[in-house]
């Protein structure tokens, strides 16, 4: 700790160079929160995913519907204890580029299987008792603007036309993964209102189980029921679903891996560029210290130490600005992301990075340092 | 008068660590600048390409792909016997009829992709001039045989000529690879449609696509279709078609690019006025002495300025070296408009390597240009007298 | 501490070798010295004797090419870089010409940094170096950077710094070499106090006869050879 002030006060030097560098690794690690959570913001479905839920669907591709017959014969699996069903609606709101999802779903059951839809028994009444109405997430509705009672009008690119849902509920999720982005609406209203080959027909069922060992078992048991038929199933948890859906986007997480490594090496060459300058700069000071007594280790980690100090500071700096930012913007680039928001693991981890990123940079200049012949190095500058 | 170029080079090579760190941190901003721009471009080409200016493709109204697209059998005909379609050379009209749908299929590396499978007629490779095949041969009618794209070939599981392929049910023969010159069409799976049909219990097609005989015939055919209440389909350019499916991605990608370069940016104009700063600080004395030899302010400000400049350009130069090799590779991501799996290349163009470079002079211009300035400004007697 | 005759210094045929550009320098040729505790002695000669390489050598921070320098009962040549530092703490004060405090400490950090090397809590460190600063008579400028300060204070409070650890020997070069007349007397006042009130053995190299005159002993370096 008594050293503590030495470091200090050798960063107080020259305070222009102390800022420039804090800030440039503070701008690495605030890009490297913002792309790491890019990757986190895909995998958020992963971690509201319910353990004792299975999502059911064609084998070949959601783009295949099963029966609504389908639904009774679930609903006898031993192990299932609820189910609920529904279909990608697949439209947006004026401009194809006002994106988000919307289902529509088997009311009755909805909130039964998604206790994380959290809802005011009023709203949730409303919401069942009128046909034509729908519920949103709350950063949906602060998005564009959507209140209770409002006539919310869709264009369907799967079912053609223009929909108009009445906002009856804005639900909010129960933990911060559920996203908050999506227009719930009945199931039954979108089925009457298809041509009649086109009716009673579900793109995704969900089932509840009794507990998260069961998940092998029943899934096995529902594609044995229908493999033979002309719409065989596919069953798997809600998290292996999740986690198909994403890595069907590719390669996007080593694509923003590589990028992301790129920046913090970009900054750590420009880091230990300053910290040799800030060493060789110094070169008579330090050799006074060793005059003094002081050992080639201790003068090791008084420059290194400068190096980690600077870095974790620029870290921290970077890290609280990233998670600051996200959370107060309700940023979705453009809906890409429903939920944007820094993880705290994210935060430790880009701490972590600082710390590395200042012990390499502190490695070269304090060797050097340490290395320093006392009696030439005074000779040389005085 | 001017400070002789060679002052400055003499001064870079003089302290080499510093140069080669500044540089490669510059060079590394280029990198990313580069190559989130070849990923955007690749993609996007990659979509565009795919439809041509000549050719109209027919959906159902209000669709934005295929995939949620409807065109019933009597429409197709119906619209196959307009009189603006362009003619084979047997005269029967340039235009076809296609099933899409999308198949879960398993990747090379064991995750799974949604892949386009296609129902096509013999007319369907004539309207892709830019397809052709490379290996084996085109698929029989009424057999249960396949032809791949080349790329789908290369990133999904039992793929290979000669492999076969379990969809609906079904094994089918991968008898020829085609490729679409990097176009989405070689992500896909081709087959016959009628065939498909039944197979995929689809009563319907997604699409027609056609060959204007005319390009300024495009409007009336337009017209006509889309008016005609039976159909309820739209009529759109191919190209126009395939490049707004790739538009949304490609801004994201665009976007975040943009984002993070310009950040990384700033952080590396920090890096360069550290440098600069310091070299200046060390050169306090020549600074003094040039001065007292006559040169003038301007000159000395130019001199570190130019030095600024040319180390960010080496950097530049570096990071453009760098993004060749990423050149043609290929990756994949989900189309989001179609929710399925397309691979595109790497696409670094000349013009890339080019802002890529210039990019760089404006961060070492920005980042030389204050401590230049202090150069500059320096006292002759007080620059002299500093150790 | 100190032999049993008390000798602080043994310095037997010691030579120093520089090389400049791969050209030898023989800067010492055959050194032999014997200091006594309590003993002011001066080291006079012309530039580039070698006397300060001389004094750097006694003080541990550099290293003959050949011959035995033993002070305060430790042959030098045997320790280790880390030992050899824990006795520059322990045994050695050091006064440079151009006083090298550190800039961004202001006078009382820059006194306290021996210190820091010890196990004294920050009370005792305190004491210490208020005393330090008292005895140089700079008590009142403890806040102040070195850049605030005079050369002469400067000076001083490098010495307060130099005996702030109470070392064995005090070693200085060209102490006053930097100094006009008023101040540099000062300060050898002051060096030939704490010779003789606080009994330190100093050794100081100056080419300043009237610095040397305060002195008990005068060597003369010429040519990398000693004389008395």
């Amino acid at each position: 700790m008594k050293y503590l002030r030495l470091i200090v006060a050798n960063l107080l030097r020259s305070k222009r160079r102390t800022f420039l560098t804090v800030f440039s690794i503070a701008i690495a690690l605030f890009l490297f929160c913002t792309l790491r959570t890019v990757i986190t913001s895909f995998e958020a479905s992963l971690r509201a995913s319910q353990a004792t839920r299975l999502v059911v669907r064609h084998a070949a591709s959601l783009v295949f519907p099963l029966p609504l017959a389908y639904r009774e014969r679930l609903a006898q699996v031993p192990g299932v204890t609820g189910i609920s069903y529904g279909n990608w609606f697949g439209g947006y709101y004026q401009d194809p580029k006002n994106q988000f999802a919307q289902f529509a779903m088997d009311v009755p059951t909805l909130l039964d299987l998604f206790p994380e839809v959290v809802l005011p028994t009023a709203q949730a009444e409303a919401f069942r008792s009128e046909r034509t109405a729908c519920i949103i997430g709350g950063a949906l509705a602060r998005k564009y603007g959507w209140k209770l009672g409002d006539q919310v009008p869709i264009i369907g690119t799967i079912f053609p036309g223009e929909w108009r849902f009445v906002v009856r509920g804005i639900y909010t999720g129960q933990t911060k993964d559920v996203d908050e982005n999506t227009l719930f609406f009945h199931w039954d209203y979108l089925n009457e209102s298809l041509p009649e080959g086109r009716r009673n027909f579900v793109g995704i069922y969900w089932l509840r189980i009794a507990s998260p060992d069961l998940a092998a078992s029943v899934s096995g048991r529902v594609d044995a029921i229908f493999e033979n038929s002309p719409q065989p199933t596919k069953t798997e948890t809600e998290k292996a679903f999740q986690a198909g859906f994403i890595s069907m986007i590719g390669n996007v997480q080593l694509l923003l891996t590589i990028i992301g490594s790129a920046i913090v090496f970009a900054i750590m060459l420009v880091t230990i560029n300053t910290m040799m300058m800030a060493a060789r700069e110094r070169t008579r000071e330090i050799a006074v210290l060793k005059t003094l007594g002081f050992s080639d280790g201790l003068i090791l980690r008084l420059v290194g130490g400068e190096a980690l100090f600077l870095s974790l500071l620029g870290g921290a700096l970077g890290c609280g600005l990233a998670a600051l930012v996200f959370r107060e913007s309700d940023f979705t680039a453009g809906g890409f992301f429903p939920n944007f928001r820094v993880l705290p693991e994210t935060v430790l981890l880009g701490l972590l990075l600082a710390a590395i990123m200042g012990f390499l940079s502190g490695v070269a200049p304090a060797v050097q340092a340490a290395r320093l012949e006392i009696a030439s190095a005074l000779r040389k500058v005085a | 008068m001017a400070i002789p170029l060679a002052y400055n080079l003499r001064n870079l090579s003089a302290r080499k660590v510093s140069t080669v760190l500044t540089a490669l941190g510059i060079g590394l901003v280029s990198w990313v600048f580069i190559f989130t721009l070849a990923l955007a471009g690749g993609f996007q080409s990659a979509l565009q390409a795919t439809g041509s200016p000549t050719n109209a493709i027919v959906i159902r109204n209000g669709s934005t792909a295929e995939l949620t697209s409807i065109v019933a059998r009597d429409a197709a005909a119906s619209i196959e016997s307009q009189p603006e379609i362009a003619r084979a050379p047997d005269g029967t009209p340039l235009a076809t009829h296609e099933l899409v749908v999308l198949w879960n299929l398993k990747r090379k590396n064991g995750t799974p992709a949604n892949v386009v499978v296609r129902g096509v007629t013999a007319k369907s490779v004539a309207l892709r001039p830019k397809i052709h095949l490379v290996e084996g041969r085109m698929f029989r009618p009424g057999l249960e045989e396949v032809v791949v794209g080349k790329l789908a070939q290369a990133r999904i599981a039992h793929c290979a000529l000669g492999d076969r392929i379990k969809l609906a049910g079904r094994q089918w023969s991968i008898v020829g690879v085609f490729d679409a010159q990097g176009t989405a069409f070689d992500s896909e799976i081709w087959g016959d449609v009628e065939l498909f049909m039944p197979v995929f219990d689809r009563p319907v097609y997604q699409s027609v696509t056609l060959r204007l005989d005319e390009p300024s015939h495009f409007g009336a055919l337009r017209k006509r279709l889309e008016a005609d209440p039976r159909m309820s389909v739209q009529v759109k350019h191919e190209d126009e078609f395939y490049a707004a499916q790739s538009a949304t991605l490609a801004a994201l990608l665009r976007g975040l690019g943009l984002f993070v370069t310009l950040v990384m940016a700033l952080g590396a104009i920090f890096g360069a006025l550290n440098t600069m700063y310091a070299a200046v600080g060390s050169r306090t004395k020549e600074i003094g002495t040039l001065l007292a030899l006559g040169f003038s302010r301007g000159s000395i400000l130019t001199s570190f300025l130019i030095e600024s400049v040319l180390l960010a350009t080496l950097g530049g130069l570096l990071g453009s070296l760098m993004t060749l090799p990423v050149n043609g590779i290929t990756t994949s991501t989900m189309n989001f408009a179609s929710f399925s799996e397309i691979a595109f290349r790497f696409q670094v163009t000349p013009s890339m390597l080019l802002s890529g470079m210039i990019f760089a002079a404006v961060m070492g211009a920005l980042g030389g240009f204050f401590p230049s300035r202090k150069a500059a400004r320096r006292v002759i007697v007080e620059a002299l007298r500093e150790a | 501490m100190a032999s049993e005759n008390g000798t602080l210094i043994h310095l037997r045929d010691v030579h120093k070798v520089y090389y400049r550009d791969r050209i030898e320098v023989p800067v010492l040729q055959g050194i032999n010295l014997d200091v006594h505790e309590g003993e002011f002695l001066a080291l006079m000669g012309p530039s580039g004797s070698g006397k300060s390489t001389l004094l750097n050598l006694i003080a541990g921070i550099d290293a003959p090419t050949k011959g035995e320098v033993r002070v305060a009962g430790e042959s030098l040549g045997t320790l280790k870089p880390s030992r050899l530092a824990a006795w520059r703490a322990r045994h050695i004060g050091f006064i440079f010409q151009l006083y090298n405090l550190i800039p961004v400490l202001t006078a009382y950090q820059n006194v306290e940094l021996p210190l820091l090397l010890t196990r004294l809590s920050s009370r005792e460190r305190k004491k210490r170096v208020l005393f330090a600063l008292g005895l140089v008579g700079l008590e009142g400028r403890a806040k102040h950077f070195p850049r605030q300060l005079s050369g002469g204070e400067e000076q001083r409070v490098a010495i307060a710094r130099a005996i702030v650890a109470d070392p064995t020997l005090l070693v200085a070069d060209e102490p006053t070499g930097d100094l006009d007349a008023k101040n540099a007397a000062e300060i050898l006042t002051l060096l030939k106090r704490l010779n003789e009130e606080l009994k330190k053995t100093v050794l100081m190299v100056t080419h300043d006869p009237h610095a040397a005159e305060r002195a008990h002993l005068i060597y003369h370096l010429d040519k990398g050879v000693l004389q008395s």
